[in-house]
């Protein structure tokens, strides 16, 4: 134990990681409570999709890129689950507590911001990745699919679920009611995943409106994954990535800053 | 006694602009219970949240067994457990989840022996398998003490403990309490009830308006600013106080047949023995007599409005 001036104590910053691993857990535990919510509704959703898209219409529709319709949505489909998956399970996470008053028990804790942010983040991350999944195991009952690119698709999986798990953290952060918690996955992500090449390829589109998707960070996004399965992409993989850590990283920034000021935490 | 919370100079204002602590200077003292008094809104709950890490301060340090709660928050925190006012809890873990969330979360290993006697100790083992919805309210704040003890914390801070609680679980928390301070725990309790502070503290500091007014030993507390009076039952009614007895600055009750003599604490010596004297000579006779003390409700009363 070091003696600091001032006649205080000090010890060196030990990482909490019972703390981390209570909250990951905890946060687990929750969505096996919510098993019905946290996976068998998306499951069944994009099903739907799968029947709407893949059989009803895809069967009348040309091959995309070379690639069947019905298999050419699925990494589409996936990354639609992943993001609003990610986005309401760690907006909730940290949103319930605010709003129950539990959130007390965290911040009298001793665990730091980027342990409370790692076990929020990473439980959603997880739940997110364990869906995608399960989102992929089922759309091989419906279609014909082939990962050319597993250790990308993984690693556009994780990174993905993680920057919208993060993104989700700051919306249940900033949110003050459950109509704002709903308000930017609703306005901004499902419009920009939809216009971003979910069930597309963007080559389709007319110039002037493929040059506007390119502000779409989203694009990015689903190429990069889309490639990871088909090795074909709107993008350059190189860009989607970079693409994502960038927008990781911003994420990141927030994050840090929330917690540095205390933003909508502490008084 | 050493200290094992130092507070100076703390200040907080919101940023509404409301200054809800002044420049608060205060030291708790190892194994000692601590009352802190003060009307709604008088900052009792703002410090409780700076010294626990959920508000942050404007100004000030605060020392918690010699660690600075900002930058050695881990240390500091560590060593206290905060049962809240509110009662918030997840309402679908049970009670043994719950507790043993609150003990990871403050960095120790599990530990099922301990858990298991903080949740006997409480009452609470019978119901360890229940959801905490199906708890009843002094259950459930039976539930947020346990779990402010999961850590073994050295410190613990009751905001409100018995807020809403009837009588009988009420002298159940006070028994708790008492253990727990035998077994060498620090205790901060923040209370509306005098009954509470008088029956349980050792020490009694007051808050108004943000400022610390006073910190005291309870006793003293009650020796200084406690006022006695003296009650005569009078044999014959008196219908007003003679000239000869002006000096006393009595009063009469129970018209006219209860003379009374307020006095301060110290001035009971020559005050008492001379008016019965003086009595005596003007042969006012009287048939019972009867000392009152006032109690710390009175004191509190008198400290809060008085200094407005």
């Amino acid at each position: 134990m070091k003696q600091q001036p001032q006649g205080t104590k000090s010890t060196p910053n030990r990482f909490n990681h019972h703390g981390v691993w209570a909250i990951y857990r905890f946060e687990l535990e929750r969505a096996r409570r919510t098993l019905l919510q946290s996976l068998i509704t998306p499951v069944m959703t994009t099903s739907l999709y799968f029947v709407v898209f893949g059989a009803a219409i895809g069967s009348r529709m040309n091959e995309v890129d070379g690639i069947p319709y019905g298999a050419f949505i699925v990494p589409g489909l996936i990354m639609l689950s992943l993001f609003t998956e990610s986005l309401m399970n760690a907006s909730f996470g940290i949103h319930f507590p605010k709003f129950t008053g539990t959130i007390y028990e965290v911040l009298s804790a001793p665990i730091s911001a980027f342990e409370i942010a790692l076990a929020y983040v990473g439980a959603a991350a997880t739940k997110s990745v364990i869906l995608g999944l399960v989102i992929l195991a089922t759309s091989t009952l419906f279609v014909p699919v082939s990962i050319l690119h597993p250790v990308w698709m993984a690693t556009f999986l994780i990174l993905t679920a993680t920057t919208f798990s993060l993104f989700g953290f700051i919306i249940g952060i900033w949110a003050k009611d459950f109509e704002q918690l709903q308000l930017i996955p609703m306005l901004i992500v499902t419009p920009l995943t939809f216009l971003g090449g979910a069930f597309y390829s963007i080559n389709m589109l007319p110039e002037a409106w493929r040059s506007i998707t390119l502000f779409n960070p989203v694009v990015y996004l689903i190429s990069g994954f889309r490639w990871s399965f088909y090795g074909v992409s709107d993008v350059g993989h190189s860009i989607s990535l970079a693409m994502t850590l960038a927008f990781l990283l911003i994420c990141v920034g927030i994050v840090w800053w929330i917690f540095k000021t205390g933003y909508r935490l502490k008084h | 006694m050493p200290s094992v919370i130092s507070i100076s100079n703390l200040s907080k204002t919101y940023a509404s602009g409301v200054q809800a602590l002044k420049r608060v200077d205060l030291e708790i003292y190892q194994g000692e219970i601590l009352a802190l008094l003060g009307p709604n809104g008088a900052g009792k709950t703002t410090l409780i949240g700076i010294i626990c890490g959920i508000v942050t301060p404007s100004t000030g340090i605060v020392l918690t067994d010699g660690y600075d709660i900002v930058r050695d928050y881990r240390m500091a925190r560590s060593k206290i457990g905060l049962v809240p006012q509110e009662l918030a809890t997840d309402m679908f873990e049970t009670v043994w989840d719950t507790v043993n969330f609150s003990r990871g979360l403050f960095g120790l290993a599990p530990n099922h022996a301990y858990i298991e006697s903080v949740l006997q100790q409480l009452s609470l083992w019978d119901k360890r398998k229940q959801e905490i919805m199906a708890l009843s309210g002094g259950m459930k704040r039976r539930l947020m003490i346990a779990k402010a003890l999961a850590h073994e914390p050295e410190i613990l801070f009751l905001d409100e403990p018995t807020a809403g609680v009837d009588v009988e679980l009420r002298r159940d928390m006070w028994h708790m309490v008492r253990t727990l301070r035998e077994q060498g725990t620090t205790i901060i309790l923040t209370t509306h009830y005098i009954e509470e502070a008088e029956e349980m503290a050792d020490r009694i500091g007051v808050i108004r308006k943000g400022e610390m007014i006073l910190v005291e030993d309870k006793t003293s507390l009650m020796k200084q600013l406690g006022k006695k009076q003296l009650s005569l039952h009078l044999q014959q009614p008196m219908a007003e106080i003679p000239e000869a007895l002006a000096q006393w600055q009595l009063s009469l009750d129970g018209e006219g047949h209860d003379l009374l003599y307020t006095f301060d604490m110290h001035d009971e010596h020559k005050g008492i023995s001379s008016l019965l004297k003086r009595m005596s000579e003007l042969s006012i006779n009287f048939t019972d007599l009867n000392t009152s003390q006032s109690s710390l409700e009175e004191i509190f009363v008198e400290l809060v409005n008085g200094q407005q």
